[in-house]
Order: C-alpha cells, then sequence, then structure tokens
C-alpha cells in the first residue's frame, strides 16, 4: 500500500480525525452515562452517612453498607431530619445531603458569603445521632467522609474515604480497623475545641484513652493522617455555635 | 496441537522469566513501589494492567499501518487513556464499587511505562493477534513481580496477607508476636519495595548468568 504516512498532510489529518472520534466517543458516554453515575453518587451519599452513626451490614473486619435497594428506604427511617446551618439560624432541607461541600467552601472564601453547612439528624434505638459531612485534602487529592456524634458530641461513628491515596497505606482510612478508633473518642476538653489527631507514636495502640483527643496513625501514611486531622479540625469547629446548644 | 504454536507461546512464558519487564527491562518500577504494600493491591493492579495491555497491543497494532511516524507517541497515549476513561466510566455506571477501588489506579495505569514500552517494542511491527499474545505476557510477568513484593511487604510490615492476621494479633499479642516479634514498619515504605526487587533481581541473575550484561 503506498500510503504516505510521513507527509505532514496526512499527519495532520489523522490527528484531527483521531481527536474528534475519540472526543466524540468519550463525551457521548459522559453524558449517555451521567444520570447513572449521579444516581450512584447520591446512593453512596445515603449509604456513607448511615454507615457513620452505625447502620450497615458489618461483619467482623468488613466494611459493608446497607445495599443499594434498601438505603432510599433505610434513610427516609433512620435520617429524621437534614438541617441546613447558616450562622446561626437552622432550616430544615430534605436535600440537604446534595449540598456540594465543595463549592460552599470555595464560595465562603468571599467573606459576604454565608455558607451553607448540612448537617443530619438520626435516630436509633432511641438514641439521637447528629452527622456531620467533613471534607479535606489527604496526600495526592481530597479526602470526605462522615462524624455521627451524640448529644454529648461524643463521637459514635465515622465513615471516611478518599479520592487517590496510596494503596495498601492512606487508603486505609477507609478501613474498619482505623475508623473504628474513632468511636467513643472526644473532640471537646470542657468547652475547649481540640479536634481529634492522628498521632505516631505508639503510644496508645489499644486505644483505651478515650479523651487524649487522638487516634493511632496508620504506619506509612502520615501525611494522609495529618490531612485527616486537619480535616477534622477544620469542619468540625464550623459547627461548634449549633452543637454547644445541643449540649445545654 | 496446542493452541499456540511454540514461537507464541514464547510471547507469554518469556517475560514471566528471562525478559521479565520489571526486573530485566527495569520498566514500569514506578507503579511497582507505589502500589504493592498490600497483596490485594497488587493483584487489582496486575488484573487492570492485564486488560489494558491486552486490548492496547491489539488496538495499535491494527493501527500500525496508518499510525504517522511522527505522533506515534501521542496516539499510543491516546489510545491508553480512551480505553481507560472508558472502563472507569462504564464501571462508575454499572458497577459503583468496583469502580471505587480501582478509581486511585486509572493514573497509575495510563503512565505505566510498560504499556508504552510494548507499544514501540512490539505491537508496532506486529500482527494483532500475535500482538495480544504479547500484551499479556508482559502483564503477567509484571503481575508475577508485583504478587512476589506484595506478598513479602505485607507479610512483613503488616503481619497480614490479603487482610488476614497470619502471624497473630500485634496488639493483643498473641501468634509469633508473643515471642516479642514485631512488624518491620519500613518494609511498608516505597524504598523496601526497590530493594525487595532489587533482591530478586539479584536471584535472577545469579541463577542465570546469561543475564548479566558485560561492562
Amino acid at each position: 500500500m503506498a500510503k504516505n504516512t510521513e507527509s505532514n498532510v496526512y499527519t495532520v489529518l489523522f490527528a484531527t480525525g483521531m481527536v474528534v472520534i475519540v472526543g466524540a466517543l468519550l463525551a457521548f458516554l459522559a453524558s449517555s452515562l451521567k444520570e447513572k453515575i449521579t444516581e450512584n453518587k447520591r446512593i453512596e451519599k445515603q449509604q456513607n452517612i448511615l454507615y457513620a452513626m452505625g447502620v450497615n451490614e458489618n461483619e467482623p473486619g468488613s466494611v459493608t453498607f446497607v445495599s443499594k435497594n434498601i438505603v432510599g428506604g433505610e434513610f427516609s427511617k433512620y435520617i429524621t431530619k437534614q438541617l441546613v446551618i447558616t450562622g446561626t439560624d437552622a432550616v430544615e432541607d430534605e436535600n440537604a445531603y446534595l449540598i456540594d461541600l465543595k463549592k460552599e467552601e470555595a464560595a465562603a472564601k468571599n467573606t459576604n458569603y454565608q455558607r451553607r453547612l448540612p448537617l443530619f439528624i438520626g435516630n436509633k434505638d432511641n438514641i439521637q445521632y447528629y452527622i456531620i459531612p467533613v471534607r479535606g485534602k489527604g496526600l495526592w487529592d481530597a479526602i470526605w467522609g462522615y462524624v455521627a456524634i451524640d448529644n454529648q458530641l461524643v463521637v459514635q461513628g465515622v465513615y471516611f474515604d478518599h479520592a487517590a491515596e496510596t494503596p495498601g497505606l492512606g487508603s486505609n482510612i477507609k478501613e474498619r480497623f482505623f475508623m473504628d478508633d474513632f468511636k467513643g473518642e472526644h473532640f471537646l476538653d470542657g468547652d475547649l475545641f481540640k479536634g481529634i489527631s492522628v498521632s505516631k507514636g505508639n503510644a496508645d495502640p489499644k486505644n483505651m484513652d478515650k479523651t487524649d483527643f487522638e487516634v493511632d496513625a496508620i504506619a506509612g501514611s502520615t501525611i494522609t493522617g495529618d490531612g485527616l486531622a486537619a480535616m477534622l479540625k477544620k469542619d468540625l469547629k464550623l459547627y461548634l455555635p449549633y452543637l454547644k446548644t445541643l449540649k445545654q | 496441537m496446542g493452541l499456540l504454536s511454540k514461537k507464541d507461546l514464547k510471547l507469554i512464558t518469556d517475560p514471566l522469566a528471562d525478559n521479565n519487564p520489571i526486573t530485566i527491562q527495569v520498566l514500569g518500577i514506578c507503579s511497582a513501589l507505589a502500589i504493592t504494600a498490600e497483596l490485594k493491591a497488587s493483584i487489582v493492579m496486575s488484573v487492570a494492567v492485564l486488560f489494558v495491555m491486552g486490548l492496547g497491543n491489539l488496538t495499535i497494532s491494527l493501527m500500525r499501518n496508518i499510525i504517522p511516524p511522527k505522533i506515534r507517541i501521542i496516539v499510543q497515549l491516546i489510545v491508553v487513556a480512551t480505553l481507560v476513561i472508558i472502563v472507569d466510566l462504564v464501571l462508575k455506571a454499572f458497577a459503583y464499587e468496583l469502580s471505587k477501588t480501582l478509581s486511585v489506579f486509572v493514573g497509575l495505569i495510563i503512565t505505566n511505562c510498560i504499556i508504552m514500552g510494548r507499544f514501540e517494542a512490539f505491537a508496532l511491527a506486529n500482527g494483532p493477534i500475535r500482538s495480544f499474545i504479547d500484551g499479556v505476557g508482559n502483564a503477567l510477568g509484571y503481575a508475577l513481580i508485583l504478587i512476589i513484593v506484595g506478598f513479602f511487604r505485607e507479610l512483613l510490615g503488616s503481619g497480614t496477607l490479603l487482610g488476614f492476621k497470619v502471624l497473630g494479633d500485634p496488639i493483643e499479642k498473641t501468634g509469633v508476636y508473643a515471642f516479642g516479634y514485631e512488624n518491620n514498619g519500613f518494609m511498608l515504605l516505597a524504598p523496601m519495595a526497590l530493594i525487595t526487587v532489587g533482591i530478586i533481581i539479584w536471584i535472577q541473575r545469579s541463577r542465570n548468568e546469561a543475564l548479566i550484561e558485560d561492562n
């Protein structure tokens, strides 16, 4: 075949053709699958929120959400109220869980903007849970999660997730052995806000001390752990004015 | 008669031993260091690369007569990236849980130099079927090293295999920990992956002197 693949004209034509074909293919796929992907993300959010307040199908060592088919029903059963907090006001909004934390945080850089803070109130076995979404930076990319606390402001459960932490190291923040350590931890010392830090040094590996404001770190994931502690500090603090009204 | 001719079979067996992409050609080292702290991550990455390499090699081989040589590297990159993105999108829509596990690996697959290396060295000059076999063979060679390294790093670093505590519980001090054994946290860090790969290279070359380069 006497095709001159060396010529400039051919090269430019080939490049143009390839870009058009690949671009069209990807755009078509992305837009036709968009609805399904958004729906999956919505379901995942509900599963994560429920997971944090202890509604899950965990077996020892596993992290298992309530299944996709029943999550909608379980969500409306256990989550009794969804609030949007702006300043000191709290209004009910049944779609508060769809608020994009990333956009809110970016918008809040403008000092005139009143940041909307979503808060979910759950009830399981007659215990009230207040579930706070958090979002921050890990080593490579975003990390986020949900922290469930009771009306004494003690952590009762967490769920963490990440976009791209190192597999086997930082990615372990979404494993049971790490998340379970947060149960029972305090982040307030009397009225003083302390946060929960992720500490190296093997000071309390069994995590017996619940009022030391720290959990045991994961080996080999210092920056992810520090990022996670910073995230908790930054976002839990935002809710403090509202949370303090609960304790009285 | 077997399914594969002797020559084709060599395309699979060579990369497993004497022409291993990691230990002999020293390609794909970056991902071998990054994700081998756990056996599970090694296996997931291996399967993903197997899939992309096979299909990528096949696609490039089918296009080999029409790719302009001046921009061939860019074309190869586009092919890999497109394949990976399509898989990622489809998984996100139909197997969301699986896509969550794989999402971390997407970037690592696109930049894996074994894939580009095989496109350049093999798929551009050979027919589609042989290219596909070559892709699978090299991915298996890559997988072998990844799994060996992952095995030792997880065992010595965390005392577990695929998450199971095979050596006992380090906190409750059961199993070997009762005798004062400690996990070696250093195994979890990238330098030890490099040293582990180095040890494999050493063993391999001491067993087969033909692999040692003249200086």
